[in-house]
């Protein structure tokens, strides 16, 4: 039989062992850096390790896991963070069954971190039965959640309009009570704290910033001169300030020309210092896309009859959006990391609360590092989770342009 | 706007394109320099001539593509001006199929062509989506509705566009060197397709060189240079009859390399 083009398919991959000793010990020289590289990497580890499991001391971090997570919020009222996070789950899940594999890793992940933080044996009296029943359903309602995104009926119009009602639900009315209603009695936002705020703001921060960062980037090349001309002076008075300045800024000098009694709460104002912070980079990152679409396609969007509001919406914006998400989640990822400036203007966020740990006892002082490796790895989970999904995301949208 | 012109078949059709007289600057530099013509209903125009002739230029400015700063454009008419209601409604009734095809790339070939009709002409998704299909067949490749233009050669990209701009049902097809960047197997794919559209009694302008094209359709051809219509006439006087130097020049490069 003749070989044919089709049937010769490429060269096998190399067996493992083959591929070490051709890669790794092929002459001395690289022999021996592989031994030392491998010796140095065990030693590393052993010592890591150790450090983790015996030496460090782990107490500032157990001694008040709600302090991290909701900082003072009432611990009588603390249904109400909890019930947030049940719901938060339970549309994660739905967004998982609605979206498939952008959310997936993270609702996967999250349902069984949950899962097993509720089961972590900590002798802490303010860990509650109830506590870890709210932690433990989580998993669940991420699944249900699941089942439901599956059936169909609910599309992704749906799931957007349930977040939408469910974060004004949770940050106007859940979270910060009112007065005269006993049942939700007021919890001023000086109360709220660790990663409840961390999330808060980056959630926020970015939800609000997207939207007006992509008018700002269309506002700078609009032909209307007051538009553009007030785009292009906002973005670059921003990009020019450092996040700190903008911040005081929004805390300090904002509530000196206002009168107390209709004051911004403190919270409001950090956030939107970021939102302002955020929108002016997501401005000129949605700019670079815009540039990047070629005349043509707009040429051909008019042409066909369709409005100047139709070409930016249908043909320029998905496709320079689309272009842009790397840098606009990198972006993202930076602001969320950001959001620990807020410490600066007295918001107890995830960093603050590691802060006031070590300050809880004169024994903790001395185990900031503790402290802040716990914080830092929580904050790489999220960045990682947020790099995935997009990583997804230009996966699945990058269909046509192969 | 009922003009009347006379064609060199000596029928009179409706004029349904008047210019008069059309100035054109980009800067400093002049590109069109007086234009003047006029276009019956069912008429098949051929426009040729060299590189910043401003060929291009003019029919894109028919649908305003580009402004034209002096004279008169008048399209079905609607004369074509500042007022952006205007242009969209001439836009509406012309389609454009350009050189570089411009398919949207992250639109599937059924949404390239459904989606003017869907958002311009306020047309149900499935009506839509059924015309589409039918434009298809009419190209020849109802088999890619469900690719993305990435995936299509350059002669099926040029059919989608051209039925892209058939979808709007338009008295006016412009076609701008429709087959200029296409590879030379390809060319005749597109060029039966707008052969078949001018015999079923489009209005078409074409800017093209393919001069097969233009003696098997065309009623009448222009020749442009320097912003100026040089020459016209019918295919039989443009090519047995040339009057102009400029012209028998330029006809005798592209029709003996």
């Amino acid at each position: 039989m003749r070989a044919t083009a089709e049937s010769i398919g490429p060269p096998a991959p190399p067996r493992p062992v083959e591929w070490v000793r051709k890669n790794l010990f092929n002459d001395w020289f690289n022999a021996l850096l592989t031994i030392v590289s491998l010796g140095f990497l065990y030693f590393a580890l052993v010592a890591i390790v150790r450090w983790a499991l015996v030496t460090a001391d782990w107490r500032p971090v157990t001694v008040s896991p709600l302090l991290f997570l909701v900082g003072q919020y009432p611990r009588d009222q603390l249904w109400r963070p909890g019930f947030s996070l049940l719901l938060s789950t339970f549309l994660i899940g739905m967004s998982w069954g609605v979206w498939e594999r952008y959310v997936k890793a993270f609702a996967i992940f999250l349902g069984i971190l949950l899962g097993v933080l509720a089961l972590i044996p900590l002798e802490t009296p303010t860990i509650t039965f109830a506590v870890r029943a709210v932690f433990l359903v989580n998993p669940l309602l991420i699944y249900l959640g699941y089942r439901i995104g599956r059936l169909g009926a609910v599309k992704g119009r749906h799931v957007a309009m349930f977040w939408l009602i469910a974060s004004v639900l949770m940050v106007l009315v859940l979270l910060p009570g009112y007065k005269n209603i006993p049942a939700l009695t007021e919890v001023p936002t000086s109360a709220w704290g660790g990663l409840m705020v961390t999330l808060l703001l980056a959630v926020g921060g970015i939800v609000l910033s997207f939207p007006i960062g992509v008018l700002l980037a269309l506002g700078r090349r609009s032909s209307l001169p007051v538009v553009k001309i007030s785009s292009i002076l906002f973005i670059e008075v921003v990009r020019g300030v450092p996040l700190v300045t903008i911040l005081f800024m929004f805390s300090v000098i904002l509530a000196l020309f206002m009168p107390a009694e209709s004051r911004i709460d403190r919270l409001i104002r950090a956030l939107m210092a970021m939102v302002f912070f955020s929108a002016a980079y997501t401005a000129e990152n949605v700019r670079g896309g815009l540039q990047a679409i070629p005349l043509g396609q707009v040429d051909a969007a008019k042409a066909v009859g369709l409005t100047n509001f139709h070409v930016t919406t249908l043909i320029v914006l998905p496709q320079a959006l689309r272009m842009v998400i790397p840098a606009i989640v990198g972006q993202f990822i930076s602001l969320f990391k950001d959001t620990t400036l807020v410490v600066i203007v007295g918001i107890n966020d995830l960093l603050g609360i590691g802060g006031a740990v070590l300050n809880l006892s004169p024994e903790f002082v001395r185990l900031n590092m503790e402290v802040y490796l716990f914080i830092a790895v929580i904050f790489w989970i999220f960045s990682y989770f947020m790099s995935y999904a997009s990583l997804q995301l230009e996966k699945a949208l990058g269909v046509g342009e192969r | 706007m009922n003009k009347i012109t006379k064609n060199n078949d000596g029928k009179k059709r409706e004029a349904i394109i008047v210019c008069r007289d059309v100035h054109k600057w980009y800067g400093h530099f002049q590109a069109l320099k007086g234009i003047n013509m006029e276009v019956g209903k069912g008429e098949v125009i051929v426009i040729f001539g060299p590189s910043g002739s401003g060929k291009s230029t003019f029919i894109r400015t028919l649908n305003r593509l580009e402004e034209h700063q002096k004279g008169q454009i008048i399209v079905d008419g609607i004369e074509l001006t500042h007022d952006v209601r205007n242009v969209e409604r001439v836009r509406m009734e012309i389609g454009m199929v350009f050189q570089q095809f411009n398919l949207f790339p992250h639109l599937t070939v059924m949404q390239n062509i459904s989606l003017a009709p869907i958002w311009a002409r306020k047309w149900p998704k499935d009506k839509a989506e059924k015309a589409a299909m039918e434009l298809l067949e009419r190209v020849g490749i109802p088999e890619q509705a469900q690719k993305y233009p990435a995936h299509l050669s350059g002669g099926q990209q040029q059919r989608v566009a051209i039925a892209r701009a058939l979808a709007m049902q338009p008295k006016i097809m412009l076609f701008d060197e429709p087959t200029s960047a296409l590879d030379p197997e390809m060319i005749k794919e597109v060029l039966d397709v707008m052969i078949k559209l001018a015999r079923s009694g489009m209005t078409m302008l074409v800017v093209t060189h393919e001069m097969g094209f233009a003696k098997a359709v065309a009623d009448r051809m222009y020749f442009f240079d320097n912003g100026l219509i040089v020459e016209s006439g019918t295919p039989d006087d443009i090519f047995k009859r040339p009057k102009e130097d400029r012209t028998k020049l330029f006809l005798s490069q592209i029709l003996t390399h």
